[in-house]
């Protein structure tokens, strides 16, 4: 049907998520002496050897790529905290864990800039993995529930990824459940020996070209 | 800082006033691109905000120059660039996502108090579209169409309303975040269960029930 809104301007794509993500603060250890950065977004340093500071992510891959320092990984990437995530996203089909809402693109920056900083890498990736794949499967098990009359849906501790993954399939299925319920709808099919004008529902035509 | 999730509840005034009076205007910027895209109609044109950003921007450039020629060390000069390059790059996404609205939508904004929601250059740029859109169709389809049909803005002359012209949907779902607990909701007059907003919770709703709150701040758009 022709009355689909054109939403490709209201999705992110993969690297503007990144793109927000990079702002979290993160710990790194300098090995050189840097003067304070007033930066448009905030300042920081002053950087001296071996004192450990908070900046942005972006700022923190970009002085890891030169040698300049070391990331500290937080707290949550590391083997303990991931084992236990992992156990508790096992255990209960309906509860996902709360896990920093940029937790899937903060740990690919740092497995791919900063691998020698992070204790037990492979392990840690693969429990990252396993952790992605568990809450996914759930997300999916979760939304095929989702019926008509849903006129909204609560979810706890979505990640910013993942939220951008189900958005389109999400707003298309909840739009398809309203429109379909909508007392108007089934009140036009009633009509139809009528005659009635049709209605201008006021909706964007499709581009037809190209 | 602005988008982590904060554990623990006690201190969630001063948290927040705390992170109210050290909000950049970049994070101002970063809220204000995030909620234009997300929404499916215009939102109110961020003036003074982008006028500031404009004048740090300018500063900035300005400032990385002198770096350069000074001979500040290249690090420095090249880390400064990224963080102006971020900056600019929220600036001009956030203003391509307004125009592109607005050329979309454009007979619509201009019937409405939507035009309200324009800055200046973006109504100048709204009208100068909507006549040439006007022109080209009239001039290459609409003068050939029979009589009574040859409006830009209604399919024949019988339609009551201007049904040819699109508006923007405002029942399109999306997902937000409240920071606080904002009670129990109505969301809209054909029934249905109240629902409740809690903080930090993310929930998918249709835009048009919580308009009034996205306006007002209490509600971040995702």
């Amino acid at each position: 049907m022709a009355g689909q809104s054109d939403p490709h301007f209201s999705l992110f794509s993969a690297e503007e998520v990144e793109f927000m993500a990079e702002d979290e603060m993160i710990e790194i250890v300098p090995n050189m002496r840097m003067d304070p950065l007033n930066l448009l977004c905030g300042d920081f340093g002053p950087f001296l050897p071996q004192i450990a500071t908070q900046v942005p992510l972006w700022l923190a891959v970009a002085l890891k790529r030169r040698g300049k320092c070391t990331i500290r990984p937080p707290e949550w990437l590391s083997v303990e905290k991931l084992t236990e995530a992992l156990e508790a996203e096992r255990e209960s089909p309906r509860v996902f864990q709360p896990l920093p809402f940029h937790y899937v693109e903060i740990s690919r920056l740092l497995f791919d800039h900063a691998r020698d900083d992070i204790p037990d890498i492979y392990m840690v990736r693969s429990l990252v993995e396993d952790i992605r794949n568990v809450r996914f499967h759930k997300i999916e098990i979760n939304l095929e529930e989702i019926q008509g009359r849903a006129h909204a849906v609560k979810i706890k501790n979505l990640s910013a990824m993942e939220v951008n993954i189900v958005r389109p399939f999400v707003v298309r299925a909840l739009q398809a459940f309203y429109k379909h319920d909508s007392p108007e709808m089934i009140d036009q099919s009633d009509t139809t020996a009528n005659r009635r004008p049709q209605v201008a529902d006021h909706v964007p035509r499709r581009v037809v070209r190209r | 800082m602005a988008s982590g999730s904060e554990e623990g509840g006690t201190g969630i005034q001063i948290d927040e006033y705390e992170s109210l009076i050290s909000t950049t205007d970049v994070e101002l910027l970063k809220r204000a691109w995030r909620h234009e895209k997300a929404a499916p109609e215009i939102l109110q044109y961020e003036g003074t905000l982008v006028q500031r950003i404009r004048e740090q921007i300018q500063l900035m450039v300005e400032t990385v120059e002198e770096f350069a020629e000074s001979g500040i060390d290249p690090l420095t000069v090249s880390l400064y660039e990224m963080d102006l390059d971020r900056t600019q790059f929220l600036l001009r996404s956030y203003l391509r996502i307004r125009l592109h609205k607005i050329e979309k939508y454009m007979i619509h904004i201009l019937k409405t108090d939507l035009w309200n929601r324009l800055s200046e250059q973006e109504q100048k740029f709204a009208k100068r579209c909507t006549d040439d859109l006007g022109k080209h169709l009239e001039q290459s389809v609409l003068s050939r169409l029979p009589d009574g049909y040859k409006s830009l803005l209604k399919q024949s002359t019988a339609s009551e309303e201007d049904d040819m012209v699109s508006e923007p949907q405002l029942d399109t779902f999306v997902i937000c975040k409240s920071k606080r607990d904002l009670g129990t909701f109505q969301l809209d007059d054909s029934g249905g269960v109240p629902v409740e907003l809690l903080a930090g919770n993310l929930n998918i709703l249709r835009y048009k029930s919580i308009k009034p709150l996205v306006e007002s701040g209490q509600i971040d758009l995702v």
